[in-house]
């Protein structure tokens, strides 16, 4: 066991930690307000290979392993929450779903655009009754002559409005049910009958873009289905197993971001005449925030690792999710909380990263739902 | 046309806040992470900008220093530079500019004599560590290129080159003919980040790393006691004490304090 990076993880980090310093962190703030997409830096991620990083050079990926994934994103959200779900979201959302399940006509035709970062992914699986009930869905797909007609509305999804490529979910058999009656499906933007509906407003992520997608007897041709019919809940599950390591590290980068934030504050910031760092009540603080902190690496690449590995992460990711996420609220409420009066407004950055933290416990499945995947882990599923 | 072009790089300590051995006056490298110079950088993306412009053309990176320098070579090919070269050898070590320029002259002699003369060679301006701006010039003599230091615009059209050289309050407008030496100030361009494809590749490609003997270099040229320049004493200069500020609530009253506080000094 070796709890080392290697050099070229340490490199990564090192890239996409200067890439966030530089391009992302200067216009955070601005997006965050604006709600405007970042679509230089997200070309530029592209450019520089951050969109495809764990996806094979012959698919136009970096070449690389889930833990520099993570690392990428961790990176990128430690700065700027949004970015990172806009690289993670892209990745292992739809990028992940069509290199893994895809046949080697469909990768050749969409893996490489989406892992060179020329085109956007999304994801649709949740519906207004349907989240990670996936069995819920109500948008149905209907095979007809040489394609599927999809009808329905996907709700909350993350690079909706900027998205080229979708892998969405449908119900193609309700009597078969979760198992076996759902689809999934390949759509491009340009398909006949889709659209993209209303763009949410949001407690944080501002510059990530969150909408709904519309379905209107949306043509979607046959050798657009992604995997066989009725593998669609598989298709859908696997995604967010490997979701988890991304929105785990997206919130793993937000604490860090405000757990840095907090420490250059408390270096400075005087009251008592003593700087706040050096009150022991409020280093023990951060001293706890850091071990939550570095648990969630650890566990965070530990699920990356299962899945470079090609073992089952499911339940790894879902623990590395829970407690990252967690980690993510509890130490950003207390980074507000340690700046006073300035870490309540937008002048100082852990503002943001407290209403960004939220959605880590949310999205990707909700923390509960975490909870139902390790426990039916402990006690077999009901 | 695709050019043979040469980037000398130097890895360098990452901080403004040098600290110096008292005894020897050089620097204390140990625990300072390390960095590729950040003018070296500019040189580097001024190279890569001509291969996107002219593809085909071969970057070569040479460096002198500690085998540890690889890691600064590893980041010059993940940007996207074609070969590295580290000059490493204990005789090398503690060469001022005269000798360093010996060596680095003598890397390319053999770079030279395996692949062919150079187009250009580009160099930073200086190391943040040593800010003696000699290294690159001196090259250029040694080699018997024209040079031209701190360009902040650059140009090729075939072998002709034209370049912006900055001065305090202008700039010279320079023409010349490859093959040359250039060194780079950072309003040059704006360097690019490492590749995340590139950062695999870097990691597997075998630097080449050649000592003292194979570049055939004059042991009596190189290292620290060929070095005519010595280190007498280093030292921290004490900060500027703070100007005074002159005060009043209408530009009148600045005018008038100001002339009350030159008129007591007795400078009007």
């Amino acid at each position: 066991m070796n709890f080392n990076l290697t050099k070229e993880q340490e490199a990564v980090r090192k890239m996409v930690r200067k890439f966030a310093e530089n391009e992302v962190e200067p216009i955070a703030a601005e997006h965050d307000k604006t709600h405007e997409f970042p679509w230089e830096v997200a070309k530029k991620m592209g450019q520089y290979g951050i969109m495809g990083i764990p996806y094979p050079e012959e698919y136009e990926g970096a070449g690389g392993d889930h833990i520099s994934y993570a690392i990428a994103v961790e990176e990128l959200s430690r700065v700027d929450g949004s970015t990172g779900v806009i690289c993670s979201a892209h990745t292992s959302l739809c990028t992940w779903p069509i290199f893994g399940w895809g046949t080697e006509e469909q990768k050749k035709k969409y893996v490489p655009d989406l892992a060179s970062g020329r085109k956007l992914g999304a994801f649709g699986l949740t519906e207004p009754n349907a989240g990670s009930d996936a069995g819920g869905q109500q948008t149905v797909a209907i095979e007809k002559d040489d394609h599927y007609v999809l009808n329905g509305a996907k709700v909350f999804i993350t690079n909706g409005g900027v998205a080229d490529t979708f892998v969405i979910v449908a119900m193609t058999d309700k009597s078969k049910g979760t198992h076996g009656g759902i689809t999934a499906f390949i759509v491009e933007k340009g398909f006949e009958g889709f659209s993209i509906g209303k763009t949410e407003d949001k407690l944080g992520i501002h510059a990530s873009s969150t909408t709904e997608l519309i379905m209107q007897d949306c043509i979607v041709p046959k050798e657009n289905m992604l995997g066989k019919v009725g593998e669609g809940f598989k298709v859908a599950m696997t995604t967010l197993d490997g979701g988890r390591i991304g929105i785990a590290s997206q919130a793993l980068g937000i604490a860090q971001g405000a757990f840095d934030k907090t420490v250059d504050y408390m270096k400075a910031r005087k009251q008592f005449g003593k700087t706040l760092s050096k009150f022991q009540a409020l280093q023990f603080e951060m001293a706890d925030m850091k071990a939550r902190i570095e648990a969630s690496r650890l566990l965070i690449y530990r699920a990356a690792n299962f899945k470079d590995l090609h073992q089952d992460y499911s339940e790894a990711s879902a623990i590395a999710k829970l407690v990252a996420a967690e980690t993510a609220m509890y130490v950003t409420t207390k980074a507000v909380q340690f700046h006073g009066g300035y870490g309540y407004t937008a002048d100082y950055p852990v503002e943001r990263m407290m209403r960004d933290a939220k959605i880590t416990e949310i999205y990707e499945g909700t923390s509960e739902v975490q909870k139902i995947v390790i426990a039916n882990k402990i006690f077999g599923k009901k | 046309m695709a050019y043979k072009i040469i980037v000398c790089a130097k890895q360098v300590p990452d901080t403004n806040e040098i600290k110096t051995n008292p005894e020897t006056g050089t620097l204390i490298r140990d625990g300072v992470p390390s960095i590729l110079n950040n003018d070296d950088a500019n040189a580097l993306e001024e190279a890569l900008k001509l291969k996107d412009a002219y593809p085909g053309t071969k970057i070569t990176v040479i460096t002198m220093g500690p085998p540890q320098a690889t890691e600064m070579l590893e980041e010059c090919l993940a940007m996207g530079a074609d070969d590295a070269i580290l000059l490493s050898d204990r005789a090398l070590g503690g060469s001022d500019t005269w000798a360093t320029s010996n060596a680095v002259a003598a890397g390319i002699r053999k770079v030279v004599a395996e692949e062919g003369d150079f187009d250009i060679i580009f160099a930073g301006r200086q190391a943040i560590d040593g800010d003696t701006a000699q290294v690159g010039p001196q090259i250029a003599e040694k080699l018997g290129v024209p040079q031209v230091s701190y360009v902040k615009e650059f140009s090729i059209d075939g072998k002709e080159i034209t370049v912006k050289r900055a001065l305090e309050d202008g700039y010279e407008l320079i023409k010349l003919q490859t093959p040359c030496l250039l060194t780079a100030i950072k309003e040059l361009n704006t360097p690019r980040y490492m590749f995340i494809n590139g950062i695999y590749k870097a990691m597997k490609y075998p630097i080449k790393v050649w000592n003292a003997a194979d570049i055939g270099v004059d042991l009596n040229t190189v290292g620290l006691k060929a070095s005519p320049t010595n280190v007498f004493k280093s030292f921290t200069p004490k900060p500027k004490e703070p100007g005074k500020k002159i005060e009043g609530d209408t530009d009148n009253d600045l005018a008038k304090n100001l002339l009350i506080a030159l008129k007591k000094k007795h400078i009007i």
